[in-house]
């Protein structure tokens, strides 16, 4: 039941993402990668790493495909057609996977492949993020802090 | 199994980071990149011999906030970038070629 | 008496006898979404007769009182209109996005309702960290809204839909800051654990509900206001003001489609009435030791039931308020007493639970209260009207 669930949310979000990739408009590539961040939280979620995958949807579909598509809506010039599609790109990515996949049957497996059964709790998360990751927290804060006044800074427009 | 799946998703955000035109395409890319590295950081936290830490997690989350940040951080250039050149196609931004 | 549905459902569930244990998980799933399902849209119906006679009643006149017995089969007149009308989708619209959309934002209000504990034992799906599943799918329906506006192809839809994703996203920050302080004092994100522990009582006669502690009354006020506004209500209800932008994000939409956003609204609705009780007024419990024989669900609905009649009042009450007027409500006002809220929660765990710690938090929200009306309040100064009369 976990095989199958897994391959079928595989493939699901794999071909999301194929879609953003290649599709020519640009307002259906930008939902195609919403749909295929919310196939990869579904694996996330298969994975047991709950909380991670709800933060997942949270911040990249609820912001930054919202975000994405506003700025779609911002720039826009001609919509409907993107010409040019660089085939070149394709044979690198083709490559580059190619490559990974012998990288990973090569290496010899460190356990099993079972997961083990321990799920961690939102708790254990928080207390892990006050007592081992605090300095790692702070210093995500100041880095959202500096990018929220940078991309004001690059948006507003020139006082004249 | 989470490896390969990691790769290839990896492998179709470089195909649309590298085949595109539109600076917004690109992005997209580069956020599909950044989602397959977290699969990938879970998938060897959950394997490993000692998943009792949530170190994996950890590193996931700061990921998945840096990837917002610096998608905003992207999308306002593309903006700013758009309103001074009238254009959002990246092989027309080349006014620095020598 | 309390737990009958949990029985009801054991009762059906052992039909299956020996089956494979995904294939009960699989059918207890679903019998608990049929029984969600039928719950609210029961309730979706009755809720859209009983707003418009409330609402008729405070204006001065009868609501819908033609169909039945008193106006009550209004809902099956209305649900007949709307599927027999022609579906029109625009020429040059999307098609596909323009099916889409009102089918997520149905499904993004329905699927927040599967994480609200309903009774003792009676949570539809009880994932640990509900509270953020709940938040997760509520901002997807920002994205379901932008696609409703963007694929009819209609400069007023794409505005309403900016507008509305503006308003949205803007106070989802007070939505979910304000949940942060009961998270923080439950040590939890289950809503079943957050339920549990408002049980006990103060005093053997006062309830430890959350809305009794002077963070949790601003926090419940400010979340109840963000709750108005995620769902588009009166007095927020600019993306679909009727006199202003047509119908906004859903203008193109015909038929069966504007049913389904009518439905989607009203179950957003429910679902945030419903994180209310749960978070803020002690879920299913009884307010009183002696009335904890009526069961759990009973109290549920009942203390869902006013706030949704607080909803209508308001709609019925309060005009329209401007845009940047809301805006600068959330970004300005909001937001800092949200913090303060945590910070008045952390103030009444540390200095003890009781009166000393009740002291010092409520002096805590007062003063930032106090600091902010006087800051935000004094900024513009009009001039004394001047009239000028035709001659």
């Amino acid at each position: 039941m976990n095989a199958v669930a897994f391959v079928v949310i595989a493939i699901f979000a794999l071909s999301a993402a194929l879609a953003a990739a290649t599709l020519g408009k640009l307002m259906h590539a930008a939902l195609m990668f919403a749909v295929a961040l919310v196939g990869v939280a579904a694996l996330f979620f298969l994975l047991g790493a709950e909380f991670v995958g709800l933060v997942l949807v949270f911040v990249y579909v609820g912001a930054v495909a919202v975000l994405i598509v506003f700025t779609i809506l911002l720039t826009r010039r001609d919509l409907d057609v993107d010409r040019g599609f660089n085939w070149t790109g394709v044979i690198v990515a083709i490559l580059v996977f190619v490559g990974l996949s012998v990288a990973i049957f090569k290496t010899p497996f460190l356990a099993s492949a079972t997961p083990q059964t321990t799920m961690i709790t939102v708790r254990q998360i928080g207390e892990a993020l006050m007592t081992n990751y605090v300095w790692p927290l702070q210093c995500v804060g100041v880095l959202l802090t500096a990018a929220l006044i940078g991309a004001l800074v690059l948006v507003m427009e020139e006082k004249r | 199994m989470f490896l390969i799946v990691s790769a290839a998703l990896f492998s179709v955000g470089l195909l649309a980071a590298l085949s595109r035109r539109h600076a917004i395409f690109i992005l997209i890319g580069i956020e599909m990149m950044l989602a397959a590295a977290n699969l990938n950081f879970i998938a060897f936290w959950r394997f490993a011999p000692q998943p009792a830490q949530p170190i994996g997690v950890m590193v996931a989350i700061f990921a998945i906030a840096i990837a917002a940040a610096e998608a905003a951080v992207g999308l306002a250039m593309v903006i700013a970038v758009y309103r001074h050149y009238r254009t959002t196609d990246v092989d027309q931004l080349d006014r620095l070629k020598g | 008496m309390d737990q009958i549905f949990v029985h009801a459902k054991q009762w059906l569930l052992s039909f299956l006898g020996h089956a494979p244990d995904w294939l009960v998980q699989v059918a207890s799933g679903l019998i608990n979404i049929a029984a969600l399902l039928a719950v609210f849209l029961t309730l979706f119906a009755a809720i859209s007769v009983l707003e418009r006679k409330i609402l008729g009643r405070m204006q001065n006149r009868y609501g819908p009182n033609r169909v039945g017995p008193f106006g009550l089969l209004q809902p099956v007149a209305d649900g007949i209109k709307m599927l027999i009308k022609e579906d029109i989708v625009p020429v040059r619209a999307d098609k596909t996005v323009h099916f889409l959309a009102p089918v997520l934002i149905a499904a993004a209000a329905i699927l927040a309702l599967g994480v609200i504990p309903y009774g003792r034992n009676m949570t539809p799906f009880a994932i640990d960290g509900g509270i953020l599943f709940f938040f997760a799918v509520g901002s997807t329906n920002e994205l379901a809204v932008f696609m409703a506006g963007w694929a009819s192809n209609n400069k007023f839809s794409m505005l309403g839909a900016m507008r509305a994703i503006a308003q949205m996203f803007s106070y989802e920050l007070p939505l979910i800051i304000t949940v942060l302080p009961v998270v923080m004092i439950v040590g939890s994100l289950a809503p079943d654990t957050i339920v549990l522990a408002q049980g006990g009582y103060l005093f053997g006669f006062i309830p430890q509900w959350f809305v009794f502690t002077p963070w949790g009354a601003a926090a419940f006020i400010l979340f109840f206001v963000s709750g108005l506004v995620e769902s588009n209500r009166t007095p927020f209800d600019v993306p679909e003001g009727e006199s202003e932008i047509v119908a906004g994000h859903m203008t193109e939409y015909s038929g069966f489609k504007y049913a389904t956003f009518f439905m989607a609204e009203y179950i957003g609705m429910f679902a945030v009435s419903g994180l209310a009780v749960t978070m803020f007024l002690g879920g299913w419990h009884a307010p009183f030791r002696v009335l904890e024989i009526i069961p759990s669900y009973i109290w549920f609905f009942g203390k869902l039931s006013i706030l949704l009649f607080i909803y209508i009042w308001v709609r019925g009450t309060l005009p329209r308020t401007r845009i940047d007027q809301m805006m600068n409500v959330a970004w300005k006002f909001m937001l800092p007493m949200s913090f303060t809220c945590i910070i008045a929660a952390a103030v009444w765990h540390y200095a003890g639970r009781g009166l000393f710690g009740w002291l010092w938090s409520f002096a805590v929200v007062a003063v930032v209260y106090l600091a902010l009306s006087m800051l935000l309040g004094t900024r513009k100064k009009f001039a004394p009207r001047q009239y000028r009369f035709a001659e």
